[in-house]
């Protein structure tokens, strides 16, 4: 079992590898989908003993129809809607993202190593990879300029907190359960690009452009 | 007892959003602020110790919160009554470049402000770290829509910036809880009711307790609005509707600091204060000694206020990490700084009204366009500012009392300078605001009592509790910083 869980988790790492070098947002969507889909697995392999309940079968499958279907669809129909250029002008360019991806990993194996003892995890990779994937989502959501690459990468985040929540997910599967309420997060992300959009109250949903409201120069020459 | 302080609000929030009519929305908001009030008054009275266990309950931190969050909302849903009247209706030009915008319907307002409070009572009564942490995630959903309430791009950015920049924290906060969850070791059965916890802390993995602290501190912090975090702060308040901005400022920040506090009972029960307090302190003198420098730059009065906030939360979570008497000037001055704070945001609305403008330099003579906001205004800076015989002056000269009784004489001056740099920004500012002609064009209107009353009251408590500090306030005040002093 710990086997076929860790082969999950090496899936994970290399989506977010694949994430950190994508620049079609429809690539980008379509990995974070398959994300969805490999963390659906993971409960499956959260019962200590090896057995499964059907709270952990349950929180598969839910985890696999908000992650792995209902947001990438979401996701895939606020770019229709908004018809953003597929490509992604990052602050940081993608190989040297994928450069930073590498020193996030090996940082993410030290500390795993670090606080992995604690608990007997699903996987040994476990932690490791729940903290990597925590540390691609962050470094999406501060150097992606277009929003919906933001709440990609957002969705990204809170996958790496899934990931970690899973090692908890027999002894304190309420806490797991909580994380769906990041979920609605993503959820209304979406929605506020889509509704938004349509009523022209914002031309571009470029992030990066919200600086009107930064102290400094812009207030300057505001005088 | 305790289920109707939130189940109240959220029911009438639900059945605002299907109220057309003006007049019933207006009452409904206050008769619920009315309500809330009369509730946790009763609480306060009754209230024993929570059982122990319980998901929802009521303790000392709980009773000093809930009283600020609820004289708060009944004083800015008496002034939301006043400022919706004031409103124009339908589409408008914005007073900065032009554009044209409305409204939101004032039903999604109203509601969304009874969400609002539900929400934080729910955080401020919750005993169950992850109910807490839901709890604060939904005052993050409920307040979105009240900053967007001015439909125009500035607060579009500023809700999207706000919903962003929380989302992540919470998700941080979530990761702490998790830690702390883990903290338990695999053998133990423990649920996450605080109680529960800090019984179980003693024995929980030192490592992973600490790990779970800093990522509370951090996710929670960044809703508490402490540097380097604070940067959608600013924004939000300066672009909601100015009770809004009250609101945000004197109870959601204070909720936000509550979850830290929670987690700071957990470690102390584990015996890892000293692990705690520097974090805090680190946290606080950040935020004190950035925020003097933004005000001396600051030109837009409401922008002023925030970061005036940002100072404040700073200065709380100072005196919890350095504990002892500071500890009670923390929970004082959360008290203080949460009345004053409100005070100002809902006078700054009127003067946005009367001047049509949010920087300082073309608000001048204020005096002659609207003398009763002016004075308040007056007043409200010079509490915020920690002038005698104000409220926050005793508040802040304990923390600082406390910071020498504890030998740190280092942080007393550095904080005390950082003070004064705030003082005389925050001081010229206002002065040359009220003082001087006013500009041509800016006429006198008659001051509505809705819209002056209830700052004037709030900016009186800080008044009175400079000069006397009621048995009732100061014996609440010391059950909860013991609460935080001592649970091994």
């Amino acid at each position: 079992m710990t086997m076929l869980a860790s082969i999950a988790l090496v899936l994970l790492v290399l989506s977010n590898i694949r994430l950190l070098g994508g620049s079609r947002l429809g690539t980008l969507i379509q990995t974070v989908a398959i994300q969805g889909v490999i963390l659906a697995f993971l409960p499956l392999f959260a019962h200590p003993g090896g057995g499964l309940n059907y709270e952990l079968l349950a929180m598969a499958a839910a985890t696999g129809l908000i992650k792995g279907l209902v947001l990438p669809r979401m996701l895939t129909r606020a770019v229709r809607d908004v018809q953003v250029r597929r490509e992604v002008e990052p602050i940081v360019g993608y190989s040297t993202s994928l450069l930073v991806g590498l020193a996030a990993l090996a940082v993410s194996a030290y500390l795993g190593w670090k606080l992995s003892p604690a608990e007997p995890a699903v996987s040994p990779l476990l932690v490791p990879v729940a903290i990597f994937t925590v540390l691609v989502g962050l470094f999406l959501i501060m150097t992606r300029r277009k929003a919906l690459t933001q709440v990609v990468g957002y969705l990204v985040f809170e996958n790496g907190i899934y990931t970690f929540g899973v090692s908890l997910a027999y002894r304190q599967p309420l806490l797991v359960e909580l994380s769906v309420l990041l979920d609605v997060f993503v959820g209304v992300f979406v929605m506020g690009i889509i509704v938004f959009h349509i009523q022209r109250e914002f031309d571009h949903i470029d992030a990066d452009k919200l600086s009107l409201l930064r102290d400094g120069e812009s207030q300057e020459e505001h005088q | 007892m305790i289920w109707t302080l939130f189940t109240i609000p959220a029911l009438a929030g639900l059945a605002a959003f299907f109220m057309k009519s003006r007049a019933a929305l207006r009452t409904l908001l206050v008769a619920t602020a009315v309500a809330h009030l009369a509730l946790v008054i009763t609480v306060a009275a009754t209230h024993g110790a929570p059982r122990y266990g319980a998901w929802v309950g009521v303790d000392a931190l709980a009773i000093v919160f809930l009283f600020i969050t609820s004289v708060l909302f009944m004083a800015a849903s008496v002034y939301a009554v006043g400022y919706l009247a004031a409103e124009t209706p339908g589409a408008r030009t914005d007073i900065e470049d032009g554009e044209l915008f409305s409204n939101e319907p004032e039903a999604v307002f109203v509601g969304c402000l009874l969400f609002f409070l539900a929400s934080m009572t729910l955080v401020i009564t919750s005993r169950h770290m992850g109910l807490l942490w839901a709890a604060v995630e939904a005052t993050t959903l409920a307040s979105a829509p009240l900053i967007f309430f001015h439909r125009h791009h500035r607060s579009m950015e500023a809700a999207w910036k706000y919903l962003m920049i929380c989302s992540v924290g919470i998700g941080l906060a979530l990761l702490g809880n998790l830690f702390i969850a883990a903290a338990l070791g695999p053998s133990a059965d423990t649920g996450l009711v605080i109680d529960e916890l800090s019984a179980a802390a003693p024995r929980m993995n030192p490592l992973w307790l600490k790990a779970g602290f800093i990522f509370l501190v951090v996710g929670y912090g960044t809703k508490m609005g402490l540097a380097p975090l604070h940067t959608w702060l600013p924004d939000a308040h300066s672009e909601s509707p100015s009770v809004v901005s009250a609101l945000l400022s004197g109870a959601l920040l204070n909720c936000a600091f509550l979850g830290i506090l929670r987690a700071w009972q957990l470690l102390a029960a584990a015996g890892l204060t000293a692990f705690a307090a520097p974090i805090l302190v680190a946290f606080g003198l950040v935020s004190i000694g950035l925020t003097a420098l933004f005000l001396v730059r600051q030109t837009d009065y409401k922008r002023l206020l925030a970061y005036s906030s940002i100072e404040h939360m700073g200065i709380m979570a100072l005196g919890v990490g350095l504990g002892g008497i500071a500890t009670y000037g923390a929970l004082l001055n959360a008290v203080n700084h949460s009345m004053a704070k409100a005070a100002l945001f809902l006078v700054s609305g009127n003067l946005l009204r009367a001047f049509r403008s949010k920087e300082i330099a073309s608000v001048t003579g204020s005096m002659r366009i609207a003398p009763v906001s002016s004075i308040i205004w007056l007043c409200g800076a010079f509490a915020i500012t920690g002038m005698p015989p104000f409220g926050v002056f005793v508040s802040e000269f304990t923390i600082i009392r406390g910071a020498i009784d504890g030998g740190h004489v280092v942080i007393a001056v550095t904080v005390l300078l950082f003070l004064g740099v705030a003082f005389a920004a925050v001081a010229a500012s206002v002065l040359s605001m009220v003082q001087g002609e006013p500009p041509a064009g800016v006429i006198r209107e008659k001051e509505t009592l809705l819209t002056i009353l209830p700052p004037a009251v709030l900016a009186a408590v800080v008044l009175m509790l400079g000069l006397y500090v009621p048995p009732f306030i100061s014996s609440a005040l010391h059950k909860a910083s013991l609460a935080l002093e001592v649970l091994q």
